[in-house]
């Protein structure tokens, strides 16, 4: 059981080049945090520099109270599960478990009541004898995963783990780490770039992009008041709405609050209702409709803007501009081609400074 | 149609029986030559099939040797052969995984050079540096040793390069698993990568084997002793005789013997070999 703090963590490759450029995380005793960005943005590396496979350049990082930026990856106490689980291939499933404890010089009698125990949780018991090529996807993943719960680490560290398993399965894999995660009570650093499985999994969620942190804080409170655009149109699926204030259809209904000059207006597509009314301080759109998308409880409705629109700050999962989404619930939907208004009200508006680096308060 | 599957299925086997037959029948020769009297072989009068002289001719080859230019027995030819061989395929495997383990995995001073270096050597065989090689193991005072007929074929790069790339094919995430597991670089190695290298390490076991097996002109250089002579060497003295007629049964008894542990080892190390040829098991 330990926290985990990371102090002004930097990164800089020998080329020259910023990996992260300072990052400053807490991630309490038992939490759950996950880091969710782009890829490219340096969240699989800032995990492993935690893990101590990647040597630390700038800052701290504290494990249990301890700084391990000098110490080896086997002393942290710190279990880690790959991507593409790097089981060894020679060995069994047993074998591929009981490793890292005989390394560690732990009694073989030990070490069985240990792979036993996470071989019955896990459901591997039947299969401790197999090769891992002779096992399923999930079944390796779970391996990975007991192979790190049978050193009872510190710290739980996984680099994007389900990212090699089919559809289904990741999900049911989801909720089985998060149970087990919740069971065992071992704080956790979790990589994605999968907002859904962030979203689902975190305790704390941390936003990365481009080697920095965007935002930190509880998954809801993130996509309730995303701070930047960027952290706006990543969480969340399908994508915020943003759109400049600077058209005078916009600006005018914003009229009156502190927002007018704010530069970028964000809503979110459930945050829209397909109404003629103009709700008080609220903002109507009208749209003409180009696209139906039906997956049963929601349908998406794809509009453009009859006013053409400048382009926002390119962000990923951004909307060409003048495009809009909105879902509405169930399977009723306007015709293609049909004039709609659609309006949000006052509190679901996100307004964000020109540059979509700065959340302002209306 | 069937009919003429069924004739050009006769064809393809007639042509691959002839293939057989042309590779099979100098064996078959051997093996015949080998079991009859000299004086027919002499005579030209040699019958195609096996003669009664078998056991005769064999016993003699392995513990005596011919009785005119070698007096050395075949037996004891062999196991030279054999010691010679085996030093050059294991100490060949052995030094090759460490160098390749060193390049792929460790940077070091040099790292890249020293690579080069290796590479280098390919171009150079035995027989191209034939006398400064001679000269060295001389001044060691190798020659008719069995450190002198394998050291010098020991150090070459085609299998240090083998192993550097079927250790670049391992992913990095095995050596980090292995690192967070607590397993130092050596653990690594013999737990790890010597395991999964077990395949090529069979493959290159047999063309190393077969390599050191056939060793012909660094032996008969540097071995002046009979009693230190490889197989391959005997033969070739057998055949050479002044005032005397060539013991044929003789020479095709050990041209026999000496085809037999190299057949043994490809047929012992066959799925093996085939295995680290066209898989990596990863």
């Amino acid at each position: 059981m330990a926290n985990v703090t990371l102090r002004k963590v930097r990164k800089t490759y020998p080329g020259g080049f910023e990996a992260i450029k300072g990052v400053d995380v807490d991630v309490g005793d038992g939490q759950f945090c996950v880091l969710v960005g782009p890829s490219g943005c340096g969240k699989s590396t800032l995990l492993r520099m935690v893990a101590g496979l990647e040597t630390v350049t700038g800052g701290e990082i504290d494990i249990g109270g301890r700084i391990v930026n000098q110490i080896e990856p086997a002393d942290r106490d710190i279990a880690m599960v790959f991507q593409n689980y790097a089981l060894y291939p020679h060995m069994s499933v047993y074998n591929n478990m009981a490793y890292g404890l005989r390394n560690r010089g732990m009694a073989e009698a030990e070490i069985k009541t240990r792979v036993e125990e996470a071989a019955r949780v896990l459901e591997l018991s039947a299969m401790l004898e197999r090769k891992p090529r002779q096992l399923s996807g999930g079944q390796r993943q779970r391996v990975a995963m007991g192979r790190a719960i049978v050193r009872q680490p510190k710290v739980f560290l996984f680099d994007e783990p389900l990212s090699n398993l089919d559809a289904k399965l990741r999900i049911a894999m989801r909720v089985e780490i998060r149970k087990l995660q919740r069971r065992l009570n071992t704080t956790s650093i979790y990589v994605t770039h999968d907002q859904l499985e962030a979203m689902t999994l975190a305790d704390i969620l941390v936003v990365m992009n481009g080697g920095e942190v965007e935002q930190v804080g509880n998954p809801l409170d993130i996509y309730e008041k995303p701070a930047t655009t960027f952290v706006a149109s990543f969480i969340g699926a399908p994508p915020m709405n943003l759109m400049s204030t600077r058209p005078e259809e916009i600006r005018s209904q914003l009229a009156g609050s502190a927002a007018v000059d704010a530069g970028i207006l964000g809503i979110r597509p459930e945050d829209f209702v397909i109404t003629d009314e103009t709700p008080a301080g609220g903002v109507a759109l009208p749209l003409t409709v180009e696209a139906i998308e039906r997956v049963g409880a929601e349908t998406f409705v794809y509009g453009s803007r009859q006013q053409e629109d400048q382009r926002v700050a390119a962000t990923p999962g951004e909307l060409p501009p003048g495009e809009v989404i909105v879902r509405i619930p169930g399977t009723e939907a306007p015709a293609i081609g049909a004039k709609i208004r659609v309006a949000a009200v006052r509190a679901k508006l996100h307004l964000f400074s020109g540059d979509g680096r700065q959340r302002i308060e209306a | 149609m069937v009919e003429e599957e069924g004739f050009r299925r006769y064809v393809a086997h007639i042509i691959l029986w002839i293939g057989i037959a042309i590779v099979a029948f100098p064996v078959y020769i051997a093996i015949v030559a080998s079991t009859q009297d000299n004086a027919l072989i002499a005579n030209g009068q040699m019958s195609l099939l096996p003669g009664g002289h078998f056991f005769q001719t064999y016993y003699q080859t392995i513990f005596v040797g011919t009785s005119g230019s070698t007096r050395e027995p075949v037996g004891n030819m062999m196991l030279n052969s054999l010691i010679t061989a085996l030093l050059i395929a294991v100490g060949k495997i052995a030094i090759s995984i460490i160098s390749a383990y060193a390049i792929v995995y460790f940077r070091f001073p040099f790292r890249m050079p020293i690579f080069w270096l290796i590479f280098i050597t390919l171009m150079l065989p035995v027989e191209v540096r034939i006398y400064p090689t001679y000269k060295i193991v001389a001044d060691l005072h190798m020659l008719d040793s069995y450190a002198g007929l394998s050291l010098p074929l020991i150090a070459s790069a085609t299998a240090t390069l083998l192993f550097r790339q079927f250790f670049m094919t391992v992913p990095d995430e095995l050596l980090e698993a292995s690192r967070i597991d607590g397993a130092g670089p050596l653990r690594f190695f013999w737990d790890t990568l010597v395991p999964l290298s077990r395949t090529n390490m069979a493959a290159l076991f047999v063309i190393l084997f077969i390599l050191g097996w056939n060793q012909y002109l660094w032996p008969l250089l540097i071995t002046t002793r009979d009693d230190m002579q490889t197989i391959q060497i005997g033969i070739r003295k057998m055949i050479t005789t002044t005032d005397a007629l060539t013991e044929w049964p003789i020479v095709m008894a050990t041209a026999v013997l000496a085809m037999l542990p190299p057949v043994f080892v490809v047929v012992a190390m066959q799925k093996l070999f085939v295995r680290g040829l066209v898989e990596t098991e990863k």
